[in-house]
């Protein structure tokens, strides 16, 4: 068996290739056996919804805790631009989630079960709690607004403390909120998102702080921004350390995060992200310089969130990184035994 | 209280899923070694499921003008041409003719059985009917949000069209790439081993329509040591090559409950050659996550009480 042949599907890869993709390897050409070239997993269905939404899910989450630390704090003006964003940023969410499913009308299936095994499963009972409490902490910024007397002015009584109280759920299911959606990836076949599991969460948990920040950067005066330009350089720390881990770390597995599209996404980030931080600490005493730090640190985890969908989605279209990191695992059992 | 193999290990599916009058449970063993690539399975398939047609799509790259196992094939038939000894080769590597070859004429008995292996030529076509595994341990029904695939009393994965909601999580969740969504359809779809056949003491369409018993159903028990025999019969009439893929209960999915005999590496079928669920892992990942949910908070909580403005 050990006799050398043309590998099934040679031809084929050859032809694909020939049409130039633009790809350029870092890693020489992996010897492997496919058939015909054509992938052995089905990569995932999920359209641009779900790379949209593990950014504004992560939004919400950074934007709750900003506001929860603003309300605890006394800092009106994170508390108030952090509850509005999480609230539309939740709702944003929830749209891009019903929106990617394959039957739409039945969104509400998601509630006919809890599993533990199913990511999915959980993160739909994390927004179920996330985002009322965000829905009632937004609005109760609008309380001020309402007459003083009749049935609104009881509204304009209550709404503060509900708001508070809802403020402090939210803020409590934020850090769920945002890495359960590591293990949403990571759960799958799919050999770039489940071989990065370890450092999934850490990335998406610093990206939503990051985003959070660059919320509080654009929305609050110097005076008030201290607490954002901090989680600013804390979030962007988290997100920096692990997609540096899922780029180099990975092996063969790690190409797909550094070529073509996503590589170009997750470069990006990386610049948007060290500009957002070193402008945030610079432009300290600066409104102008804040506000695009911020704006910066959005694009940012936008560019990341992308970045690491679509590395993925890379990684279950070619058989070789599902072939070539299982056929080393037998050869390695079978010279162990 | 869910077995300590519940996610990764050898399990008996239907009995740790809540079935207290579990079946024996019934499976496929597919011999790759018999199959002559007639598509009957395909089409009894479709037939009977009532699978839409795919329409016409030629491939282009052999007889195989399905592709894959996706919605609309439940059956797949895979056709490898292989420019290769069929045979152990007693020749030096590498030299064995490239391009056409003259296979001989067609006759009664298949090329290479009257005058022995030696004299058989450089290529060779290996057949292959693929099929949904029904994995001991199923990651699309690990994952499923809504409870729609389910594990049946018989041991296999079904889904549920009616309520399936097209969530596409099992998809990317398969090692095997097996299940897909329905275009214009939204839903996942899959082979159910003919569920609805089953329960009235039937055989799937697909092994009944088979006409060189490649395709073999039976309690799983049964057909894994009916395997092992066919197996050591290859092996003794010279085909060292002969290698079952998928009855092990110690391998990453526990073991299938549709499984191969394989003439050559799977991945020369488009099998993957060590699929392991992506469960088996999923506590660490929470762990992980738990890990990040706290760093996450620390970090916000110390924005705010550290420093000065």
């Amino acid at each position: 068996m050990s006799a050398p042949h043309r590998p099934v599907g040679d031809r084929f890869r050859r032809y694909r290739s020939g049409r130039g993709g633009g790809e350029q390897l870092t890693v020489p050409p992996a010897e492997f056996t496919s058939y015909y070239g054509r992938p052995i997993l089905k990569p995932p269905v999920w359209k641009w919804d779900i790379a949209a939404y593990l950014f504004t899910g992560g939004l919400a989450a950074g934007s709750s805790l900003l506001a929860a630390g603003g309300q605890l704090t006394g800092r009106p003006a994170l508390r108030r631009a952090g509850r509005v964003t999480s609230l539309a940023a939740v709702t944003a969410s929830a749209y891009f989630l019903v929106n990617d499913l394959g039957r739409p009308a039945r969104f509400h299936h998601m509630l006919r079960v809890a599993k533990p095994t199913s990511p999915m499963s959980v993160g739909t009972w994390i927004l179920t709690v996330f985002g009322p409490a965000a829905g009632v902490a937004a609005v109760a910024e609008a309380a001020p607004w309402l007459p003083e007397r009749g049935v609104l002015g009881v509204g304009r009584r209550l709404l503060p403390a509900a708001g508070r109280a809802a403020g402090l759920v939210a803020a409590a299911t934020a850090p769920a909120l945002a890495t359960y959606t590591g293990v949403l990836l990571a759960g799958t076949a799919v050999p770039s998102w489940h071989e990065a599991y370890p450092e999934l969460p850490t990335i998406f948990a610093g990206s939503a702080l990051a985003s959070g920040a660059g919320v509080g950067l654009l929305a609050a005066p110097c005076a008030q921004a201290g607490p954002a330009r901090r989680m600013a350089v804390a979030g962007a720390a988290l997100e920096l350390w692990g997609a540096h881990r899922v780029e180099t770390r990975l092996g063969l597995l790690s190409e797909p995060y550094r070529t073509g599209v996503p590589g170009r996404l997750l470069r990006a980030g990386r610049t948007l992200t060290a500009a957002g931080v070193l402008g945030a600490l610079v432009g300290r005493r600066s409104r102008l310089l804040s506000g695009l730090s911020g704006a910066a640190l959005l694009a940012a985890s936008v560019a990341t969130r992308f970045g690491i969908f679509h590395g993925g989605v890379a990684s279950a279209r070619d058989p070789k990184y599902t072939v070539v990191p299982q056929r080393a695992r037998v050869d390695r059992r079978a010279a162990g035994s | 209280m869910p077995d300590a193999n519940s996610l990764y290990g050898p399990l008996d599916p239907a009995p740790d899923a809540g079935w207290t009058d579990a079946q024996p449970r019934m499976g496929f063993f597919t011999d790759t070694s018999v199959c002559i690539g007639c598509k009957a399975c395909e089409v009894a398939c479709k037939e009977w499921n009532d699978v839409p047609g795919s329409g016409l799509d030629l491939l282009g790259m052999s007889y195989d003008n399905t592709g894959a196992l996706t919605a609309n094939s439940w059956r797949h038939v895979a056709f490898v041409e292989q420019p290769r000894p069929a045979a152990p080769a007693a020749d030096a590597p590498g030299s064995s003719v490239a391009g056409p070859q003259f296979l001989g004429m067609p006759g009664a008995r298949p090329p290479g059985r009257g005058t022995g292996a030696e004299t058989r030529s450089d290529f060779r076509w290996l057949m292959m009917s693929d099929v949904c595994k029904h994995c001991t341990h199923a990651a699309c029904l690990d994952v499923c949000p809504t409870g729609s695939l389910f594990r049946t009393e018989f041991g296999t994965v079904v889904v549920q069209e009616d309520i399936c909601n097209g969530c596409g999580y099992c998809i990317p969740a398969c090692p095997y790439g097996v299940i897909d969504q329905r275009k214009g359809d939204g839903r996942a779809w899959k082979c159910t081993l003919c569920y609805d056949r089953l329960g009235a003491g039937g055989t799937p369409a697909c092994a009944q329509a088979c006409p060189t018993e490649s395709i073999q159903y039976g309690p799983l028990d049964e057909l894994r040591e009916r395997a092992a025999h066919r197996v050591a019969t290859l092996h003794e009439r010279g085909v060292p090559q002969a290698r079952l893929y998928g009855h092990d209960p110690t391998d990453g999915v526990g073991g299938d409950g549709a499984f191969f005999l394989l003439l050559d590496d799977p991945e020369v079928y488009g099998l993957p050659p060590d699929p392991v669920v992506t469960t088996r892992d999923l506590p660490r990942m929470w762990k992980r996550a738990g890990l990040a949910a706290l760093a996450m908070a620390a970090a916000a909580v110390a924005a705010f009480v550290g420093g000065s403005s």
